[in-house]
């Protein structure tokens, strides 16, 4: 079944080649993503159901073995991100169909024949990244994501959006040129990039060297990942873009960093000497970051540095290293994942129904949208961690993995996650007060680039959202086996011998 | 070619002039400095590889080959940044359009507050002797418009 491996990354790249093609004919676009959606969809799943009982799943692209030839390695960890990120993709692409329909003959609509190509181009990266077996290869993941996410971002060329784009683009690049650097180093260092291999040779090192390298790769995925202090360009460069592409960065992007940062902590410096840094990071990420959220006056900027100081409990997972705390770091990364992008969408939708995001100008939404309402409140309990929705069960399981460790710096972070989990609640509760309960107020115009108060809210773009709430607070239901999952995950990870022996496995035949 | 130490001194100087113009506020600059350093990278990865003649059998005894695989990676890397720098040159060309100028702007909330800041020192600063500005002029400077 190995074949299966390689599809989630070609599919949409030939889906993005033929939408490309079909640039004159919007519905025939609209088809096509949704099929090759779809399809990443199913088999992402089949991947997962297939590693979860046996081995990671290899395949030699080209025929070449294993130490030449590039690998792409499915296991657990990587089938558990291809699914959830597949099934988040699908539900923003019918969002933003829903959104290009009912915006199709006005002025200020997306302009869909860039946007397909690109946002399948997107997926193709970010699955690429999930499945790359070597370091380079992870690179050219990145760079195909990164290159689809500045057209995405700067997507229709206003002021507002080159303004932050060319932040964004200059951060990514900087962040790209860290990450090749760090590889020709370890390549220097090493004679290979293969991440199975580097995992015998990068132990023989001296130890000064591991550390020279590590920081590198930390360094570059840390800016991906938006992890304080690297964290300050995310709440500058995403709000601006469409509510769908916002939604799908702050969802997907951010988090396949933290991935990168999960894979080489786990498969290349298993005893590496930084935790500690990590721990530290990970608290100044969650206290600075929802501290930047509280004094924020607009909803999109709240919420991106909700997802700033939320990459901080993942950070706290991977930092414990232990079996808990990986376990309990992948949990939050899926969870967040649907949360985040679902908030995203949701904040989509009040900007469309109450022509802006600043909570100044919003009021009264619960009374003159309740389904808006339900929409935004489900999600954003869910993601100051209220019983008993999945981030509560996420929260607690890192809480315990932090309990179960020890030690002062381990206590500091329990006591920083808590804190940190009120704090977000005080954020929302923010929120809902101003937006949703306040008096309503008559819609004024703006100064705003496409903000037009009072539109009706698409079907599409309501029952995607819906979709994503459901599947979100869906999670409290299937929490066991997806700990089960992520357990077995985490065990594997530090296990290390399977995902070495799946990749050398190859060459026997 | 034998490693030498005038390669690495270039892949310093390389990497010391681009991040110095990636310091700058105008994209063209941090444009150039972002091609420097990537070419700074590329050597670095190629200084990285076995140094030798052309890898092709026959033509190079096995041992004397150079390794193939840095310059293959460094196509690579040179084919991305072509790529992005195309679209960095775009974008500058836009924010010429659209501003007249192409420097990279302050973030929202800096501006903010900045301006929050210049309002509630303005009145403090008369107290502390600037006694020639008149006194009715300056809380009207920084009244929000």
């Amino acid at each position: 079944m190995t074949w299966l491996v390689p599809l989630p990354v070609v599919m949409p790249l030939l889906g993005a080649a033929l939408t490309l093609l079909l640039r004159r004919h919007p519905t025939l676009q609209r088809a096509v993503s949704l099929i090759v959606l779809s399809a990443t969809l199913a088999v992402a799943a089949a991947l997962l159901a297939l590693t979860v009982t046996g081995d990671p799943l290899t395949v030699a692209v080209g025929g070449w073995a294993a130490p030449l030839g590039i690998v792409l390695v499915a296991d657990r960890l990587a089938a558990l991100m291809l699914v959830v990120s597949a099934a988040v993709t699908l539900c923003v692409l019918v969002y933003s169909i829903g959104q290009g329909m009912a915006d199709a003959d006005r002025d200020d609509a997306t302009p869909v024949a860039v946007y397909h190509p690109a946002y399948l181009i997107l997926t193709a990266g970010v699955t690429n990244a999930f499945l790359a077996g070597d370091l380079f290869n992870l690179y050219v993941g990145f760079e195909i994501l990164l290159a689809a996410s500045y057209v995405l971002i700067t997507l229709g060329g206003t002021r507002g959006r080159i303004r932050d784009g060319t932040t964004y683009v200059v951060v990514s690049l900087l962040s790209s040129l860290i990450f090749l650097t760090a590889i020709g180093l370890t390549y220097a260092a090493t004679g290979t990039l293969n991440m199975a291999q580097l995992a015998g040779r990068l132990d023989a090192l001296p130890a000064s060297l591991q550390l020279a390298l590590q920081s590198m790769l930390l360094l570059a995925f840390g800016i991906k990942a938006a992890v304080f202090p690297l964290s300050a360009w995310l709440p500058d460069s995403y709000p601006t873009a469409i509510a769908p592409v916002t939604a799908v960065f702050a969802g997907l992007l951010t988090k396949v960093g933290v991935y990168a940062i999960i894979r080489t902590q786990t498969l290349l410096f298993p005893d590496g000497p930084a935790p500690g840094v990590v721990l530290v990071a990970a608290l100044l990420t969650m206290i600075v970051g929802i501290l930047g959220a509280v004094a924020q006056s607009d909803i999109k900027r709240l919420l991106s540095f909700t997802l700033v100081s939320h990459i901080g409990y993942m950070l706290f997972g991977i930092g414990l290293a232990s079996a808990a705390g990986l376990s309990g770091a992948i949990f939050y990364v899926v969870h967040h994942i649907i949360i985040q992008t679902t908030l995203f969408l949701a904040a989509g939708l009040i900007e469309r129904r109450g022509g802006t995001t600043t909570m100044d100008r919003l009021g009264g939404l619960a009374r003159l949208a309740p389904l808006l309402g339900v929409l935004f409140f489900l999600p954003a309990l869910n993601l100051a961690g209220i019983p008993p929705f999945s981030g509560f069960l996420g929260k607690l399981g890192l809480l315990q993995a932090g309990v179960a460790e020890g030690g002062a710096l381990a206590w500091l972070l329990v006591a920083g996650s808590v804190a940190t989990s009120l704090l977000t609640l005080y954020a929302i509760g923010r929120v809902w007060n101003l937006a949703f309960w306040s008096t309503p107020q008559p819609p004024t115009p703006l100064d705003d680039d496409d903000a037009v108060a009072g539109r009706e809210l698409p079907r599409l773009m309501v029952g995607s959202t819906l979709a994503l709430v459901v599947l979100g607070t869906g999670l409290t239901l299937v929490s066991g086996p997806l700990y089960q999952l992520t357990s077995g995950a985490a065990a594997e990870l530090l296990d290390r011998a399977p995902y070495v022996q799946a990749v050398f496995a190859e060459e026997s035949p | 070619m034998s490693p030498n130490l005038l390669l690495v001194v270039v892949v310093g100087v390389l990497f010391a002039a681009g991040v110095t113009l990636l310091l700058e506020r105008n994209l063209t600059r941090v444009i150039l400095g972002i091609t420097m350093v990537s070419n700074g990278v590329n050597l670095l990865i190629l200084l990285g590889g076995a140094y030798g003649g052309p890898p092709i059998v026959g033509v190079t005894p096995e041992p004397a080959m150079s390794d193939p695989l840095t310059q293959a990676m460094i196509l690579t890397a040179i084919v991305i940044t072509l790529g992005m720098t195309a679209f960095l040159l775009a974008m500058a060309y836009r924010s010429w359009l659209l501003n007249g100028h192409d420097d990279v702007q302050d973030d929202v909330e800096d501006r903010r507050i900045r301006e929050r800041a210049e309002r509630d020192q303005g009145p403090a600063d008369d107290d502390g002797g600037d006694a020639e500005s008149p006194a009715p002029d300056r809380p009207l400077e920084g009244a929000p418009r």
